[in-house]
């Protein structure tokens, strides 16, 4: 579990460096995520041995997110003076963003037949 | 009886206040209590734990006048953690490979419209309302990870650290809502379900798309790190094209 939370890590830390050696405007983290899919593609075992530490951390996302939440509080008077306007507009764009990209995505796997049959 | 002296409560507020193990511990003990609370109410969406536990910490620190730096000082080693769990993405993606290339054209097509609806919408709903140009600039890129966001607010003219609310705010509440709105479109395709997840609620969608199953989480995953490196392209292009 140790050893293969250091795999991420290690994916990670390749993801930073690449992002800050050719300042591409995308965080480690998602740079790494892509290079451990390839890697795991390529190489069945090291997908099983890195499920160990990706399992549990999946797991515990939410909880993960909790103190990025809670600096919500500093702007606390900014959301009050654009009030209505802030909070109708992500009210509504995501319910939109939500629905457009489930129903288009649907209606191309409709439309091209390419149902799941498993 | 012995001359016990009562320990100084005010020292000791002190002395725990600033080191992290007391902030650390109200993050997971207020988890741990929401997440709770989630499930006693069979999971309701509008019991959402991330929004339940946010609410706990808020008035925590209010009632106890702490800045939300000191707590951060504490919470950052939970925040930390988002890293590696982001780069543990890959796994599920790794496994679902094979269906992810199948439907591999409906993935563009979707990323695309979602992308560009989840920008234009919230600039254009807030711009109506009148809302100024670096609260637009600021609500462009709500439906991306809060590191990629902030770096496309700055570019385009936002507040990051502004941006950075809108985001979580997007977050949670897409948690809460994705439900109903997928019922009310009678949306059953997991994968359809859970790339719109990602797509517009990011990581905290794609922790809610992981309730529903393997590939819904899996297929959040993919749209939160498509949608990530397509608004960055989009959402510059946007603002450089409105009015």
């Amino acid at each position: 579990m140790l050893s293969a939370f250091a795999v991420l890590l290690g994916f990670q830390l390749i993801g930073e460096v690449i992002a800050r050696a050719f300042h591409l405007g995308i965080p480690g983290p998602v740079i790494g995520l892509c290079l451990l899919a390839i890697a795991c593609m390529i190489n069945e075992p090291l997908r099983a041995f890195t499920e160990r530490a990706a399992r549990p951390l999946i797991g515990t996302l939410s909880l993960l997110f909790l103190p990025a939440a809670v600096g919500v509080v500093q702007f606390l008077p900014v959301l009050q003076k654009q009030g209505w306007a802030i909070g109708l507009s992500i009210l509504l764009s995501t319910v939109l963003a939500l629905a457009v990209t489930a129903l288009v995505f649907r209606f191309v796997v409709h439309h091209l037949k390419l149902e799941d049959r498993e | 009886m012995p001359d016990v002296k009562m320990p100084d409560v005010t020292q000791l507020w002190v002395y725990l206040s600033a080191t992290p193990l007391l902030w650390l511990f109200a993050t997971l003990a207020a988890f741990a209590l929401a997440d709770r609370l989630s499930a006693s109410f069979k999971r309701h969406p509008a019991a959402n734990p991330v929004l339940v536990a946010t609410i706990i910490l808020a008035l925590l620190l209010e009632v106890t006048r702490t800045p939300y730096t000191t707590y951060f000082a504490g919470a950052q080693f939970v925040h930390f953690m988002l890293g590696p769990a982001t780069v543990a993405l890959a796994v599920p993606l790794a496994k679902e490979w094979r269906r992810v290339k199948r439907l591999a054209i409906p993935i563009t097509v979707a990323l695309l419209a979602g992308s560009l609806t989840a920008i234009l919408s919230a600039i254009g709903i807030a711009a109506l309302l009148g809302a100024p140009h670096t609260v637009l600039a600021s609500l462009a890129p709500k439906s991306v990870t809060t590191p990629i966001a902030m770096g496309i607010s700055s570019i385009i003219g936002g507040l990051p650290s502004l941006t950075a609310t809108f985001v979580v705010i997007t977050g949670i509440l897409t948690a809460i809502i994705a439900g109903p709105v997928f019922k009310l479109i009678r949306m059953k395709d997991h994968a359809a379900s859970g790339f719109a997840t990602g797509l517009t609620g990011h990581g905290i969608g794609t922790a809610r798309a992981f309730q529903d199953g393997h590939i819904a989480g899996t297929f959040s995953g993919l749209a939160l790190a498509l949608n990530g490196v397509l608004t960055s392209i989009l959402a510059p292009l946007v603002m450089k094209l409105w009015p």
